[in-house]
């Protein structure tokens, strides 16, 4: 080893924004979705409270929600979970491979059956909601 | 022969006379069927027989060559000139201090190597009278993908984690330990998650998936990492929720 | 170098990553033709009500909100770090007493329904 190596430093900050590297923008992209989460979350707990308060307090509930920022923040949190979802999805075959015999059963079956299975999810939910 | 001219810039640091590194432009005449590293060579035989770099083998087998080609980690040995524009940049991986030219300390690397004990350890001692190891096709195939490693670093080179926080143990490193987690024939798991279980070992990775993408030997460490945390956590609630439960 | 803690998180994180993946874009879709008044008699107090009333119901939505809080913090406490944050054990702590606070009141609110 020379006794002068030369140390490249990498911003703390602002590495993800290395325009040779699009796959660290997707990375923080997929980060991102947990605030939307988080703040949906949050949404559902506010619901709930006022769900306890009586009819009158969830109707003021379902009141503030129908507002411009309303619409915004769920289609914001819409394209989030999405993402998080597909995100999460796609890459399940690695987290949890499955070994048949001598074979792993290919990645994209893996991928498909939880796609089925967040199809049908989405379904009850949908129906059970509207 | 159809040949192309390409502007090869490299980047170039002589720790003798240089303060910081600078890029270096060479005309090469490359053949179609070159690839970076032909281009290296060109130089280094034609034009600046000063520039220093690293290569043995020349089919993606050794893991010696790797190195930024556009800011991508690359083996030079498999990244071909046709597939790139006129004017090409070449830099030492990422995420390691440079050595000299395109040639990088890598002792930070082989001393991670080192702690996760990337070989069998059997779970008994046997004597040789007593026969081999027998492992069958299915127990084989749970791991092999793992034994492709090259060692080449290209996933190092591509964690930002890694470069972020230099203690994280890294891709390679823990796959590796992984590999050997995974082996019927190994007792040397507890060993192991001595070292890989903790903060700087699986748990600085937040699954970025890089490591995988840029693996010329598709090993996919990103996939080994995660696996090790799903083990690693059921370890944990073991432990710590049923003390009863004998490992 | 001892062995790391973070598995409790981590396992409520990937637990939560799940579940989400699964729920929230069709949450969120009930949630935003509610916003948008899409149809009167949908994301009524009474349907609402009659499920979160039964112990099933609220089984649901415990588990749900839990894991979706603690997910988001896991998630949110790395997220600060790739960001810069470094104060890493404080951010832990932040983070997973907001998740905490959600879950208490989560709590709280399923048991007066």
């Amino acid at each position: 080893m020379s006794n002068k190596p030369y140390v490249r430093e990498v911003s703390k900050t602002t590495w993800f924004l290395n325009p040779q590297q699009p796959r660290y923008k997707r990375y923080m992209a997929r980060e991102v979705t947990c605030i939307f989460i988080g703040a949906y979350t949050f949404l559902l707990i506010v619901a709930l409270k006022r769900l306890a308060e009586g009819p009158d307090a969830f109707q003021g509930f379902l009141n503030a929600l129908h507002s411009p920022l309303g619409v915004l923040f769920n289609l914001a949190a819409l394209v989030a979970a999405v993402y998080h979802s597909t995100s999460w999805f796609n890459v399940t075959p690695q987290a949890m491979p499955i070994q048949r015999g001598e074979e792993f059963v290919p990645g994209n079956i893996i991928v498909g059956a939880h796609y089925a299975v967040w199809a049908v999810v989405s379904l009850i939910i949908l129906i059970l909601g509207i | 022969m159809s040949e192309r001219q390409i502007q090869l810039e490299v980047l170039r640091y002589d720790p003798e006379t240089d303060s910081e590194p600078r890029f270096q432009s060479y005309a090469v005449p490359c053949k179609n069927e070159w690839v970076v590293l032909d281009a290296l060579n060109y130089v280094k035989e034609n034009l600046d027989t000063t520039l220093s770099y690293r290569w043995s083998c020349h089919m993606a087998v050794c893991g010696s060559c790797g190195m930024m080609i556009n800011g991508e980690p690359k083996l030079s040995c498999k990244a071909f000139i046709r597939e790139y524009s006129d004017k090409i940049r070449v830099e030492p991986l990422a995420n390691f201090p440079i050595e000299r030219d395109l040639v990088t300390v890598v002792e930070d690397f082989i001393a991670k190597l080192t702690r996760v004990k990337p070989y069998l350890i059997p779970k008994e001692d046997k004597p040789i009278s007593a026969g081999e190891f027998k492992q069958t096709p299915a127990e084989l195939m749970k791991y092999k993908q793992y034994t492709l490693c090259i060692n080449c670093m290209l996933c190092y080179a591509a964690c930002p984690e890694y470069a972020l926080v230099p203690d994280f143990i890294g891709p390679a490193a823990i796959a590796l330990a992984h590999r050997y987690n995974q082996d019927s024939r190994d007792g040397g798991r507890d060993q192991r998650q001595e070292v890989i279980a903790t903060d700087e070992g699986v748990w600085e990775c937040s699954f970025v998936g890089a490591c995988s993408e840029v693996c010329p030997k598709h090993v996919d460490p990103a996939g080994a990492l995660q696996q090790v945390k799903v083990a690693s956590t059921i370890d944990w609630y073991k432990e710590h929720l049923m003390p009863w439960v004998k490992k | 170098m001892a062995k790391s803690n973070k598995p409790i998180f981590w396992g409520l994180f990937a637990a939560g990553g799940t579940v989400t993946a699964f729920v929230t874009p069709a949450l969120v879709l009930v949630t935003l033709f509610a916003a948008m008044k899409f149809s009167p008699d949908m994301f009524t107090y009474e349907n609402i009500h009659a499920f979160a009333a039964h112990w099933l119901g609220k089984l649901i939505i415990f588990g749900v909100i839990l894991l979706s809080l603690w997910h988001a913090a896991h998630r949110l406490r790395v997220t600060l770090h790739d960001f810069g944050v470094r104060a890493d054990g404080a951010v832990a702590v932040i983070v997973y007493a907001i998740a905490g606070l959600g879950t208490l009141m989560t709590l709280v609110y399923l048991l007066r329904i």
